[in-house]
């Protein structure tokens, strides 16, 4: 996953170091050091569960790195996601930890040099096919020494740029290692059928570890500490991004659409009695209502009718935002969502076939019917054809959405055919991709519409987040 | 008599081996941490991964009874804990009136005798150490969860009647949760977290193997493969393992010697459970079955 290979990256970063010259501190402060870092990337890890860790490593063998980290994340982190930022913040920690008691004790490993003319000349050929068979296995300790040997191969032949992450590409180059299929080497070559892509990452990640390792034992110290990436606060830009952050907001939304709804029904719980199950009830008592049965409060499953602008200058974001709403279809009674230039065109069907964020962008660009003569949106046509698309069916239960960044063009935003859309619809939301700060600067009329609507500023998938929030509240009214 | 606890974590693995659940890498350890420390194990995971099958196979392993509360919208501590046998009750004032005075038969009407015990209640009750399984936890409110709490880190519960009702014994819980909703920090705190995932392709043929012992072992293989590659796609609700299982059941009463384009085709329907699924599947998997692709090994 690309997530993982990019955290890997960053894993040697970390915390404010102790002093090089303070005693070096125990395991127990060592843990606690450990817990604040995954507080500091937005773990909850309070003081019960550093409590339990301690308890639990009374239970295992530290020799057994395995364990060790299992057991440390079956106490700390609670979720797929901690868990997820559990495994960088960890080879971050430990990576440091050891590197730094190296660096302090003096230990080194001998110079690759002497190393390898003991070992003569690698036999490159040989070298590869080695490592391809590693990776088949998945043998991490086998693979942890290949890469060693790679780079003393290859630090010989004076290709180091000194840049890590360029390097670690170099030397994957060289041994020819894709995970694609390579017909024309020979049939005992291991690499013929391509490596497993999980093994590729395994040994890209070891490069890098063993370069870095190598670059602070030149260096005598440690590289500053980087936070971990903000994986995911910003929409993708481009369609070509990554399918994982879409996903990744998906069951983000998800979960946290299903806790929110239950969230509020505290305040209003009590609401309704409900008559059949209290007397069903009171029949225990004799007849008499002890204790009432009260209607459960479900979270509210709108009718949704999402309206895209897909003109140049919004496509990734509207796409993607029509991704992340189908991806949720479940959440909603109905959905139906159109897509607009200069006219406007339905994709709802669109959506039901592809469930792939690139194949729909595709699928919209070329077969969605968007009458693109111009490629300038044109707000007031689109107000009365999608009034003329969805009249009858409007009705004060249903959801408008509109996304776009109410840029006219110059044309007429005919603001009264919008409003008579929003007074047939029960709400109406505006998600502007645009930062407020540009919101009615130049030909951007957002003022106009707003007055008709909700309008939110949409461009992280915090905002997207607050805003699936807003749309799924229960609203008192129903 | 129960089997004393295990002693190491490789006693746990192959004690579940044993019993016919093959753990993974941590499985086995965090059910060894949780046996030791005595708690509660929140296991997460999708649905059909063996997270209800685990519990089964510890209390087997433990030799011990399971307790199980399936949860659902709306449970409340009624059904879950206990309630008072109100009819019981009223016959009992019924049956007394006469003679006995209020206080007394006050007293006496909110005594054990009276209470109905749910399945909590008859977990912590319980003369001999049993495990109990919260299945789908995620499926109740956070009411529920925080009733929880008290169960979960003390072993006691608390009726405003009677008192405390503390556990005889230490259980094995184990909280089963399909990660529908988010569960409340305070309930995660009181709990080991153990995440299931699909298991690794050697891992799940073992396991399919393990459950029909008939079918060939190239046929299995293959099989798992395309279990595999029909998870990779972005489908509604991917096949789970006990659905593998079901498929490979079906092959062999078909009497399938390979799986290719008509067999996929035709068995289908038991890993995928969605219309708009079986389109995504059968054109991009059935596409790669064709014999002139050549995935088979075998």
């Amino acid at each position: 996953m690309s997530s993982a290979s990019a955290s890997a990256s960053s894993s040697i970063l970390p915390p404010g170091l102790p002093a090089a010259d303070a005693d070096p501190p125990g395991l127990a402060a060592r843990l606690v050091e450990f817990g604040e870092e995954l507080r500091a990337e937005g773990v909850a890890s309070g003081t019960s569960e550093l409590l339990d860790a301690f308890a639990i490593l009374e239970q295992i063998t530290w020799t057994e790195p395995e364990d060790f980290r299992e057991a440390l994340a079956a106490t700390l982190a609670k979720s797929q996601e901690d868990r997820r930022t559990f495994e960088l913040v960890f080879e971050r920690f430990f990576f440091r930890a050891t590197e730094l008691a190296a660096v302090r004790e003096g230990v080194k490993e001998g110079d690759h040099e002497g190393e390898l003319s003991q070992l003569g000349e690698i036999d490159l050929d040989e070298l590869r096919r080695q490592i391809a068979a590693a990776m088949r296995e998945g043998s991490e300790s086998l693979m942890r020494d290949l890469a060693r040997l790679a780079i003393a191969a290859f630090g010989r032949r004076g290709e180091g740029s000194g840049v890590i992450g360029v390097d670690v590409q170099r030397i994957r180059r060289a041994l020819g290692l894709r995970t694609e299929p390579q017909p024309d080497l020979p049939a005992d070559d291991p690499r013929r059928d391509g490596v497993p892509r999980e093994g590729l990452r395994r040994f890209e990640a070891l490069l890098r570890r063993e370069l870095e390792r190598g670059q602070i034992e030149r260096t005598q110290k440690l590289p500053p500490s980087r936070p971990l990436n903000d994986l995911d606060r910003a929409l993708p830009s481009g369609p070509l991004q990554d399918l994982a952050a879409v996903h990744r907001v998906v069951t983000q939304l998800k979960r946290r659409l299903k806790t929110q709804g239950q969230e509020t029904r505290g305040n209003r719980r009590h609401a309704h009695v409900d008559v059949r199950r209290t007397m069903r009830a009171s029949l225990q008592t004799g007849g008499v209502p002890v204790d009432l049965r009260y209607k459960p409060v479900r979270p509210r499953r709108p009718e949704i009718y999402v309206l895209c602008d897909v003109s140049t200058s919004v496509t990734s974001a509207s796409v993607f935002f029509l991704s992340v709403l189908h991806a949720l279809h479940d959440s909603f009674r109905k959905m139906r969502s159109f897509v607009f230039i200069e006219r406007i065109s339905e994709v709802t069907d669109v959506f039901d076939r592809e469930r792939d964020f690139r194949a729909v962008s595709e699928a919209i660009g070329r077969d969605a019917g968007v009458a693109d003569v111009s490629g300038y949106t044109d707000y007031g046509r689109v107000w009365s054809e999608f009034r003329a698309l969805v009249e009858d069916d409007l009705h004060p239960r249903a959801t408008v959405i509109v996304l776009g960044d109410a840029r006219t063009n110059g044309r007429d935003p005919r603001a009264d055919i919008f409003a008579q859309v929003t007074a047939a619809a029960g709400r109406t939301f505006w998600l502007n991709p645009e930062p407020r700060l540009y919101w009615n600067y130049g030909d951007s009329v957002i003022a106009t519409y707003e007055r008709h609507c909700q309008a939110f500023e949409c461009w992280t998938t915090g905002h997207l987040e607050d805003f699936v929030k807003a749309l799924t509240q229960p609203v008192s009214s129903a | 008599m129960a089997a004393a606890a295990p002693d190491s974590v490789v006693a746990v693995a192959d004690g579940l081996r044993e019993v016919g659940y093959l753990p993974g890498e941590s499985t086995a350890l965090v059910s060894f941490l949780a046996c030791k420390l005595g708690k509660p194990i929140l296991v997460e995971g999708p649905a059909g991964v063996g997270k209800t099958e685990l519990a089964k196979a510890l209390a087997n392993v433990l030799d011990r009874r399971l307790v199980r509360l399936q949860c659902y919208e709306g449970l409340d501590e009624a059904k879950a804990l206990y309630e008072w046998n109100y009819r019981k009750q009223l016959l009992r004032i019924q049956a007394e009136r006469q003679d006995t005075g209020w206080d007394e038969v006050q007293d006496d009407i909110f005594g054990e005798e009276f209470l109905l015990s749910r399945p909590l209640m008859d977990a912590i009750t319980s003369e001999q150490p049993i495990v109990l399984l919260i299945d789908e936890i995620d499926k109740t409110d956070q009411e529920f969860e925080a009733m929880l709490l008290e169960l979960l880190s003390d072993f006691q519960i608390s009726i405003p009647e009677l008192g405390r009702v503390e556990a005889r014994t230490h259980p094995v819980v184990l909280l089963t949760s399909n990660n529908s909703r988010e569960l409340t920090e305070a309930l995660k705190r009181r709990c080991l977290y153990l995440w299931l995932d699909y298991p690794e392709l050697a891992h799940e043929l073992a396991i399919v193997r393990l459950h029909v012992p008939e079918l060939q072992e190239n046929l299995a293989r293959k099989l798992v493969e395309v279990v595999g590659m029909v998870r990779d796609l972005d489908l509604k609700k991917p096949p789970s393992i006990a659905e593998s299982i079901d498929w490979a059941r079906a092959l062999l009463l078909l009497g399938a010697q390979d799986i290719d384009r008509t067999m996929f085709r035709e068995t289908l329907s038991v890993i995928v459970k969605h219309r708009t699924d079986l389109d995504v599947v059968s054109e991009r998997v059935g596409v790669k079955l064709d014999p002139a692709a050549g995935l088979a090994r075998g």
